[in-house]
């Protein structure tokens, strides 16, 4: 752990040139009966004010963990957080709960996936969200909370929100739900929002909904948002980086529409051929990635995803399986990164996967 | 898994051979369900001791459709539309309000718990949570052979090779059938599940949401395991799902719901391409589309307002009128009638047509015999060809929504 910075300081500075969320070499590690298990493995990204991140993976990748960090909400007694996280210049990791509790809420929201969860049932969406609200501004009355609070559920189009705002959290419906959420989010105006699955329960309609809302949101507040998903729809809709995570690590890393375009890592491939897609060709083919994510306890050697990976036979030797490729730039100065040996990627998607997964975008390319 | 040995030279061709393409449409099938007019109401009790029934949520409500032989249907729509009570209804978990279901000669609507026993057979089910549709007190061996047991099918004695050759064929290793539920993680469990369904070589199944809970790489696993398998048994499947792409893949004729109604069938093509109902066009066009941001620019979105309405208490006339952007006084006056308007396609609706060319006047009121306001029109002499409006099966004549005239194909 690093030493824990000035934490007293209240009002941040950020320069122009430093983005406002830089993770250096994150790892997030959790002792067990079994052994540690590294969930995250040195995770680095940056994003700046009014841009959004895009995190990909399945379900024990990371993702949801290295979020978490960010927010501080790994106990120090049951986790071990390593590297560097930088929310507008202030440090994160060590700092301690009285400076963290300051910037949470107030800096960096979260919204939760399952909002019946997160809302507290016994109190009125109101009460919760002026709680967040006092919080954070002591000198505010009650009066001013409660209007701040039937403001925000306007905000995020709550239809009468003066109403509403009586209610408890099991009269409001799912994707209602999940607006008061983000309006609890959202209340104090932090400069980084994190959304963890903000639409993995709703139905379509909904989710589009809530997707556009963000986004108007985000315009609105110039905010950061890292937005934490497995669907690359969502991500293609939502965010001007995407990073792919794997057993702990980031595999590949780059700007949307570079990565769904040219993707060059055989994970974010397997990923991509294994959702079909409402518009595709109808003799693209599903191709699943065979196997299961592997167990972090006991993660293989070489690259993690070597036992499922379609393409390690085009890799001379059994670099795969002894070495763990480093991620490094596709070429010299570009800023999509890849975790893989394979020597030209490029050439092996546009020759071999994309013939299988979407016949009628051969041609263009 | 075992294939991970194997190092010829080209991993990625052997593995994408395995992989389907879309399922395609068989136009002369048989219909192996005939399903019409279905009703679900459940009553909703006051509270107190005397537990009157204060109404009823009409959960499906007239709906008739066919799945034919090997082929599948697509069931969908938003959450509380009824879709999944439809599947519940078909494997008569529950017994509907009234309607038909014709299959294999016999109506299992009417049918009694002793004469369903034998149908069970023949109409199975896959559960959506593998988490919590398999007993965790029970072996994967006596999960998957409880059905040979409860319909006495093969001795005692020859339960477990029957089991272990399941096993086999869902790509499970036969050698864990005395394993429990929780050491297999969610996609083998699912798998499980899909082995229980297929003991008694059924030749329908209703599979519910058979691949929302599991992780985007492990569905499409699941996907082709069920499209391996409907080709190998020549199964028929009802199949339930709230994902619009994971349906269009499977399924090569699709039904949308909406309150407890079919609002819109057709082919897989007709219904992607050309969907003539404001619903579908607004489902469609929320779904995230990977490809179209990744060449910049984004769909136009249809915007639904608000909520779905209250099935206890449903609109009068058309369900959807509430959130449709096209809703005249006609809508909510008279119900459309799920209207044949081509070769393979239905759609409710009184404007009907393509996406921004919906018709100014309602295209239903020659057949209905009323007014553009919806009122009765008594000057109108047009016959009403009711065989058209009604019926599970497609005729062989429509009605065209461009020239508004009956024609036949």
């Amino acid at each position: 752990m690093t030493a824990t910075p000035s934490v007293e300081r209240s009002g941040t500075t950020v320069s122009d040139s430093d983005p406002f969320l830089v993770v250096e070499d994150l790892s997030v590690e959790f002792p067990t009966p079994d052994g540690p298990v590294r969930a995250v493995n040195g995770v680095s990204y940056t994003l700046e004010l009014g841009k959004t991140l895009g995190i990909v993976g399945e379900s024990g990748s990371g993702k949801s963990v290295s979020s978490m960090a960010v927010l501080g909400l790994h106990d120090p007694k049951r986790s071990t957080v390593a590297g560097s996280i930088r929310v507008g210049g202030q440090e994160i990791v060590g700092m301690a709960e009285p400076g963290m509790r300051k910037l949470r809420g107030n800096q960096v929201a979260m919204i939760f996936q399952d909002a019946l969860a997160a809302l507290h049932p016994f109190y009125r969406v109101g009460a919760q969200l002026a709680e967040a609200y006092l919080v954070h501004h002591p000198k505010a009355s009650k009066r001013d909370a409660r209007r701040r609070a039937i403001e925000m559920l306007d905000r995020v189009g709550i239809p009468q929100p003066d109403g509403r705002v009586d209610d408890f959290p099991h009269q409001f419906s799912g994707g209602m739900r999940q607006r008061a959420m983000i309006a609890m989010g959202l209340i104090n105006d932090p400069s980084l929002l994190i959304a963890d699955e903000p639409t993995t329960a709703l139905d379509v309609t909904v989710q589009a909904q809530i997707l556009d809302l963000l986004q108007d949101l985000q315009r609105e507040f110039n905010s950061a948002v890292v937005i934490i998903t497995h669907d690359l729809g969502v991500i293609a809709e939502m965010a001007d980086d995407v990073l792919v995570m794997y057993a702990g690590r980031a595999v590949e890393y780059g700007a949307t529409k570079q990565m769904l375009t040219r993707p060059a890592m055989p994970y974010t491939w397997g990923l991509l051929s294994s959702v079909p897609d409402v518009q595709a060709d109808t003799d693209a083919r599903l191709i699943p990635i065979p196997g299961n994510p592997p167990s972090l306890l006991d993660p293989p050697p070489g690259c993690s995803f070597n036992p499922r990976c379609a393409h390690r036979d085009k890799v001379p030797g059994d670099l795969c399986r002894t070495t763990l490729p480093e991620l490094l730039p596709l070429a010299a100065g570009s800023k999509h990164l890849k975790r893989c040996h394979l020597a030209d990627p490029e050439a092996v998607y546009q020759s071999e996967v994309l013939p299988e997964i979407a016949p009628d975008l051969v041609e263009e390319a | 898994m075992s294939d991970e040995t194997t190092s010829p030279d080209d991993l990625f061709h052997e593995m994408a051979e395995q992989g389907h393409t879309a399922a395609k449409l068989d136009p002369r099938a048989k219909p192996v369900l005939t399903v019409e007019d279905l009703r679900m109401y459940f009553p909703v009790k006051a509270p107190g001791l005397v537990r009157r029934t204060v109404g009823h949520v009409q959960a499906v409500d007239g709906i008739s459709f066919q799945v034919p032989e090997g082929g599948s249907l697509g069931l969908v729509g938003e959450s509380g539309c009824g879709k999944s009570t439809t599947g519940r209804l078909i494997t008569r978990l529950y017994k509907p309000t009234s309607g038909s279901m014709q299959f294999g000669g016999r109506d299992l609507a009417t049918l009694s718990k002793r004469e369903l026993k034998p149908v069970r057979r023949d109409v199975q089910m896959i559960f959506q949570d593998p988490y919590t549709s398999l007993n965790p007190r029970h072996t994967v061996g006596s999960i998957v052979g409880a059905p040979l047991a409860v319909h006495d099918i093969v001795p005692k004695n020859q339960i477990m090779p029957r089991v272990k050759e399941l096993l086999e064929v869902v790509g499970l290793n036969p050698e864990h059938y005395n394993r429990y539920p929780n050491e297999f993680s969610g996609g083998q469990r699912q798998r499980i599940g899909i082995a229980r369904a297929l003991t008694l070589n059924p030749r329908l199944l209703v599979a519910d949401e058979p691949v929302s809970a599991l992780d985007v790489s492990i569905q499409a696993q699941v996907i082709n395991l069920l499209q391996d398998l409907q080709k190998e048994f020549d199964i028929a499947f009802l199949f339930i799902a709230h994902d619009l792409a994971v349906v269009r893949h499977f399924c090569p004729e699709i039904a949308v719901m909406y309150l407890g109604k079919i609002v819109e069938i057709a082919d897989r093509e007709t219904l992607y391409a050309t969907p003539h109902h404001p619903y579908t066009q607004a489902l469609l066009s929320a779904v995230p589309d990977v490809k179209q941001a990744a060449v910049g620019g984004r769909r136009e979105r249809i915007m639904l307002q608000g909520d779905v309405p209250s099935p206890v208490n449903p609109p009068s006339g058309c369900r959807f009128r509430t959130r449709c952007h096209l809703a005249q006084d006609i809508c909510a006056k008279v119900e459309p009638p799920l209207l044949q308007i081509g070769p393979r396609h239905k759609v409710a609706c009184h404007f009907a047509g393509e996406l921004g060319k919906a018709p100014e006047r309602p295209v239903t009121t020659g057949l209905l015999g009323v007014d553009d306001r919806g009122n009765p029109d008594a000057s109108s002499t047009e016959p009403v060809d009711v065989e058209l409006m009604t019926g599970s099966g497609y005729e062989d004549r429509w009605f065209d929504v461009g020239s508004r005239t009956v024609v036949s194909g």
